[in-house]
């Protein structure tokens, strides 16, 4: 049989900061923890490289080869998970208490080649390049190249997708004007609600059973249709199940041999755990813990969704099992702590799955953004902050990992006290967790059309975007390049960097006599690139609901198993799918610029501006320094930029806002999300209007042009206020601070009240980064991009970039003796 | 190149007196989220003009009650086209950037103007008091959110004292909650009438020793102790702000004089803000074009400053590091 992976000893190749993970080696040799068994096993989790294991590909291309067209597709899909539930390699490490990874051992990432099948060079790109490897060794890549590749050969989800993509689709694809999500991952974007707490998978399993037995062959027309997903979402549940009591046995086994008498009660207590969740409802905090576990790992290796999975509101959650607990004397805090640090370390132990063909070249991230959220309001609109919130901060505090997220969830109902507490954390430099206001979330929500009880109970998954959590597909379809849409305009129709025609013929710029004229081509053009994106969009969900159907994540979504649906297929209560639109920001900045300088001042001709944004600025510095020093820039509570950014928000909301998505009612709506896409999205553009050069990465989300926002905190969050946040399904906030605005108890209090002035204005997230020297230094280096950065010390103020370069040193300085 | 109406583009500042009925004054600068000036979230104006000359102003820029050129080498690029512009001739390019000829130059502001890249900046604008209003009101919610309002700083606020009042007065109509940070060298007249429209003064104490403090800051102190006794006798809300230079003002009688006297005002305790030295301003005394020898002074240890908080604590009185 398979060997089982026990314990992992290794020195770390290089320092874990390297793969994102914070870790500070001057604290203690072995990094941070409430106790020694929480130091080993994060400091494990944290050096442990990132690899790819080939085990599931191997298994599922047998189980391919061998049953392919036996079965239905949604029963071949859930006999397929069966198949490799029932044989992949177990891993149970020493110190665990909450037990099972996705792969054989911690950091060891599978791949899915049924949706897209890596190459022999992806693997020799993902183990060679700068940042973010994943190692494979050699001898798999050989095994790969001779077991996986062949079969899957024009048979993958991305090849059915890139062979049937018009023309036009795909010229604007390769210009950068938008990213398609769901060539590389399953569509994903998945929280859940309470439900698993109060029920475990044979209950689920049971009504699917009923509704099988109560199917109506001879008036239905879709009765089979029904019969094979809902056979397929109970073949899952037994998978799901199984995984779990394989993991019984091996604990059990372990116990025997087991010399220490301390450890060996531990692992009869996982295995006691591990025959109750998930097959039953759990009873007890670390039994609620495991059980959401195992129907995360469930959903994980089922499929790749984007944006692995998320509990939720788990604070919310837990609570019930932490009183009862607390109460009975079964459970102490410092216990309670100890479990949620292992379940932290558990999804920092599984790093995002690795992109195929160009994009593994470029360097990605390992977070794949499951997001706790923290606080918040429970379905009756009351506070839902409890102790257990707080020990979340407490662990994320003390834990400095990269996985999980985390955002705290700050309503008018919430304390401040609750607030507070998580300002600390985020003082700590961090970046989470991310703040984010129920009271405007929900209103999106319910705009949307969800019911008031389940928008109270959504929230926020993956980075800022909203759903109803437990009963919503709402799939990220791609990222829109807001600016390159202005770019085209701008060379009517034509891609200036390749000379392709991408976009509609809008005619000639240079005559543009009127703001209105240029911007009626934008909006033009916009929804030309909409539209393109749109048809291929609704295509590839067909695909995904024909032929990668998701059986055990639709048994954990409403109202899957009541409509017999697949998840991908509008089984879902609520279906949405997003486009996150990058670049509110530059291009607000460009269209200023722009208007003020050629259309209403006269200082440049039309021409000359574009012939100079040609050139990306060669020869026209001091166009280029007018331009960025002498034009009112979105994010600084100016209202010349600010109704620019309200008008293409609106007309943005106005493209994508409720086209159909072809799903049982679903819709299309926007969110201003850019995770890191704005860097990919900036290589593909030339110089644009507002300044910035060539390549250069644009905004992110809906915050300011890096740099532009020169007023303080007060006034972006002024700016930002202006859009009309409710029509989205979220925007984004970052905001730059130096460690000297957060200097004493009071200034966090005042952060504070800065996100409580946000909120009262509207707002729907704000993240702050608390600036290091790192990047002080690239500020020196590009202070074009800094000019944001305020100086605070007592009395006095100025912006980093004004001080000259002896006192920059110095605020260097104070800055690395300012850390917490 | 068409030269820019740079004073009303920086944010309005700049409207048409022919317009606004309300008083007028000078300031530099106006700064939103000011965490440092009192409570809450504030927004701090910065008037210009100071009576006292105190050779470790961080503000350089705020002694002079005229408009000043200042010019910041680091951000120039040589484009010259304020050399081309000025009416007076008064710009010249050197290898170590450009150099304004101070006999010449009338602070007309031409040059500011032109400078793509705000290298040369005018410090000192006229705002009117509705100028001033507007700002604060769009600050408002973080007031509100936070208990903080609108700061008035300088310079000395007192030196402009129609303005002020005036300032102060259209404040509390639309309750703004207002602090005023003073060198207390004002007219006693006068600042009795500001604290009649003040929530809080921030008021400045720099040493005991009257011959030093002209020594160091130009002016006697005897007028700003007598100020801030009668001001304490009022009932006035104050904080008392101590800048704690090394070499100047930091031994152990100067300190502890300091404290007695502050512990003998009458009225509720006064809580008291140490504000360290550091000669951060470096910066700005160059962008003047003034020479600044800092030589005799230096940062307090923090050894130095958790003994001053000890000194003051003997005193009966809450002393903090920071404003």
């Amino acid at each position: 049989m398979f060997e089982q992976v026990k314990t992992i000893h290794k020195r770390p190749q290089r320092s874990a900061a390297e793969e994102g993970n914070f870790y500070m080696p001057r604290e203690n040799p072995i990094g941070p923890g409430m106790n020694p068994r929480i130091q080993r096993l994060r400091k494990l989790s944290v050096e442990t490289d990132p690899t790819i294991s080939i085990e599931r590909a191997l298994h599922e291309t047998a189980f391919y080869r061998e049953n392919y067209g036996k079965y239905s597709i949604p029963v071949l899909r859930a006999m397929t998970f069966l198949d490799h539930c029932q044989k992949k390699t177990l891993y149970l490490g020493a110190d665990e208490l909450i037990v099972g990874e996705r792969g054989p051992k911690p950091k060891a990432i599978p791949t899915f080649p049924e949706l897209t099948c890596h190459s022999v060079e992806d693997f020799h790109v993902l183990n060679t390049r700068d940042m973010q490897r994943y190692l494979t060794a050699q001898e798999d890549i050989e095994t790969y190249a001779r077991e996986v590749i062949p079969y899957w050969q024009g048979r993958t989800q991305r090849e059915r997708i890139f062979s049937h993509v018009p023309e036009t689709w795909k010229a604007a694809y390769e210009a950068g004007l938008f990213t398609e999500f769901m060539e590389q991952r399953a569509p994903g974007h998945t929280a859940l609600d309470s439900k698993i707490y109060r029920q475990g998978i044979l209950e689920f399993k049971r009504q699917i059973e009923e509704n099988i037995g109560a199917l109506d062959y001879r008036n239905d027309p879709e009765a089979t249709d029904k019969a094979e997903q809902w056979k397929a979402m109970s073949i899952s549940c037994d998978a799901v199940i199984l995984f779990a009591q394989r993991h019984a046995d091996l604990a059990e086994g372990m116990a025997k041999t087991e010399p220490d008498p301390g450890r060996a009660q531990e692992l009869r207590q996982i295995a006691a755990v591990c025959r109750r969740v998930p097959a039953h409802r759990p009873e007890t905090f670390r039994e609620a813990i495991q059980m959401y576990w195992f129907v995360h790992l469930g959903t994980i290796t089922e499929l790749n969704g984007w944006d692995a999975m998320n509990p939720g509101h788990f604070d919310q959650h837990l609570t019930p099992f932490y009183e009862k607990e607390l109460a009975a004397g079964t459970l102490t805090r410092d216990e309670a702590k100890e479990l949620l640090c292992c379940f932290w370390i558990k999804v920092n132990n599984h790093p995002a799955p690795p992109k195929v063909g160009v994009t593994a070249r470029e360097s990605g991230t390992y977070n794949d953004f499951t997001n706790i959220n923290i606080g918040g309001v429970k379905g009756d609109g009351s506070d839902g902050t409890s102790e257990v919130s707080y020990l979340m901060l407490d662990v994320i505090e003390e834990l400095h990992i990269l996985q999980p997220g985390s955002s705290v969830h700050i309503s008018t109902k919430t304390p401040d006290s609750f607030l507070h507490a998580a300002a600390r954390v985020i003082r700590q430099g961090h970046g989470y967790p991310s703040i984010f206001n129920p009271d405007i979330y929900i209103r999106e929500m319910v705009r949307q059309g969800k019911s008031l009880a389940d928008a109270r109970e959504g929230g926020c998954s993956g980075c800022i975007e909203v759903g109803a959590f437990g009963k919503e597909a709402y799939l990220l379809t791609g990222y829109l390049n807001v600016p390159k849409i202005l770019e085209v305009t701008l060379n009517s129709g034509i891609d200036p960097l390749t000379g392709r025609k991408v976009g509609l013929e809008t005619g000639n710029p240079r005559d543009f006599r009127t703001f209105d004229e240029l911007y009626g081509a934008f909006v033009e053009q916009l929804h030309f690139v909409v539209d393109q994106k749109i048809r291929v969009s609704n295509y590839i969900d067909r695909m995904f609901a024909k032929y990668a159907p998701a059986p055990f994540l639709s048994v954990v979504i409403d109202d899957c198993i009541g409509r017999g649906r697949d998840y991908y297929d509008g089984g879902p209560r609520y279906n949405t799918s997003y486009i996150q639109c990058c670049g509110l920001g530059t291009v607000t900045d460009s269209l200023a610029a722009i208007k003020k300088h050629v259309l209403e001042e006269g200082r440049y001709t039309m021409a000359a501006l574009l012939d100079a944004v040609a050139r990306n600025f060669d020869g026209e510095e001091i166009m280029r320094q007018t331009i960025m020093n002498r034009t009112p820039f979105f994010g600084n509570d100016d209202d010349f930029a600010d109704e620019i950014g309200v008008r293409v928000y609106d007309d943005l909301v106005a493209a994508i806002d409720g086209n159909p998505n072809i799903k049982e009612g679903g819709r299309y709506h926007l969110n201003m999300l850019s995770t890191t896409c704005h860097v990919y999205f900036g290589k593909v553009l030339g110089a644009t209007p507002n300044g910035r050069l060539a390549g250069k990465a644009i905004s992110d989300g809906t915050s300011p042009s890096h740099g532009a926002d020169v007023n303080g905190p007060s006034a972006v969050v002024k700016s930002l206020s202006k859009l009309d946040q409710v029509k989205s399904g979220g925007t984004l906030l970052n905001q730059r601070f130096l460690p000297s605005l957060l200097k004493r108890d009071e200034d966090i209090r005042k952060l504070g009240h800065l996100v409580r002035s946000y909120f009262t204005l509207g707002g729907h997230h704000i993240q702050f980064n608390i600036v290091d020297n790192a990047t002080l230094l690239a500020a020196q280096q590009c202070p074009d991009d800094y000019r944001d950065l305020l100086v605070r010390m007592a009395g006095y103020s100025d912006y980093f970039n004004d001080m000259n370069r002896d006192l920059q040193q110095e605020i260097i300085e104070r800055t690395e003796n300012e850390a917490f | 190149m068409k030269p820019f109406r740079s004073l009303s583009e920086q944010g309005n500042f700049f409207s048409d007196p022919g317009i606004s009925i309300m008083p007028s004054g000078l300031i530099f600068d106006v700064k939103k989220y000011a965490i440092n000036d009192g409570p809450g979230i504030r927004l701090t104006v910065f008037f210009k003009g100071c009576p006292l000359c105190c050779a470790w102003c961080h503000n350089p820029e705020s002694i002079s009650s005229r408009i000043q050129k200042m010019y910041n080498g680091d951000r120039c690029i040589g484009c010259m086209a304020c050399i081309e512009a000025c009416p007076e001739s008064g710009c010249r390019l050197t290898p170590t950037g450009i150099i304004t000829d101070p006999r010449r130059c009338t602070c007309c502001g031409t040059c500011a103007d032109v400078c793509p890249t705000r290298a040369s900046e005018m410090s000192g604008r006229i705002a009117t008091v509705a100028d001033l209003v507007a700002i604060a009101e769009k600050e408002r919610v973080f007031f509100e959110q936070s208990g903080g309002g609108v700061t008035i700083s300088g310079g000395e606020p007192l030196l402009q004292p129609d303005f002020l009042v005036s300032l102060l007065g259209e404040l509390g109509l639309r309750s703004i909650h207002r602090t005023v940070d003073t060198t207390g060298f004002a007219r006693s007249e006068l600042l009795l009438k500001v604290a009649q429209r003040t929530e809080l003064f921030l008021y400045d104490l720099k040493m005991m020793d009257s011959r030093r403090h002209k020594q160091w800051t130009g002016v006697d102190n005897g007028r700003i102790l007598e100020n801030l006794r009668l001001l304490a006798s009022t009932g006035a809300c104050i904080n008392i702000r101590m800048p704690l230079i090394k070499g100047v003002n930091d031994d152990e009688l100067n300190i502890e004089q300091t404290a007695s006297f502050v512990a003998s005002l009458p009225g509720a305790k006064k809580k008291v803000n140490i504000l360290p030295y550091h000669n951060i301003a470096q910066g700005k005394y160059l962008r003047l074009g003034e020479k600044h020898d800092s030589s005799a002074m230096a940062e307090p240890s923090v050894e130095a400053l958790t003994d001053a908080v000890a000194v003051f604590a003997a005193f009966g009185l809450e002393a903090i590091v920071g404003g």
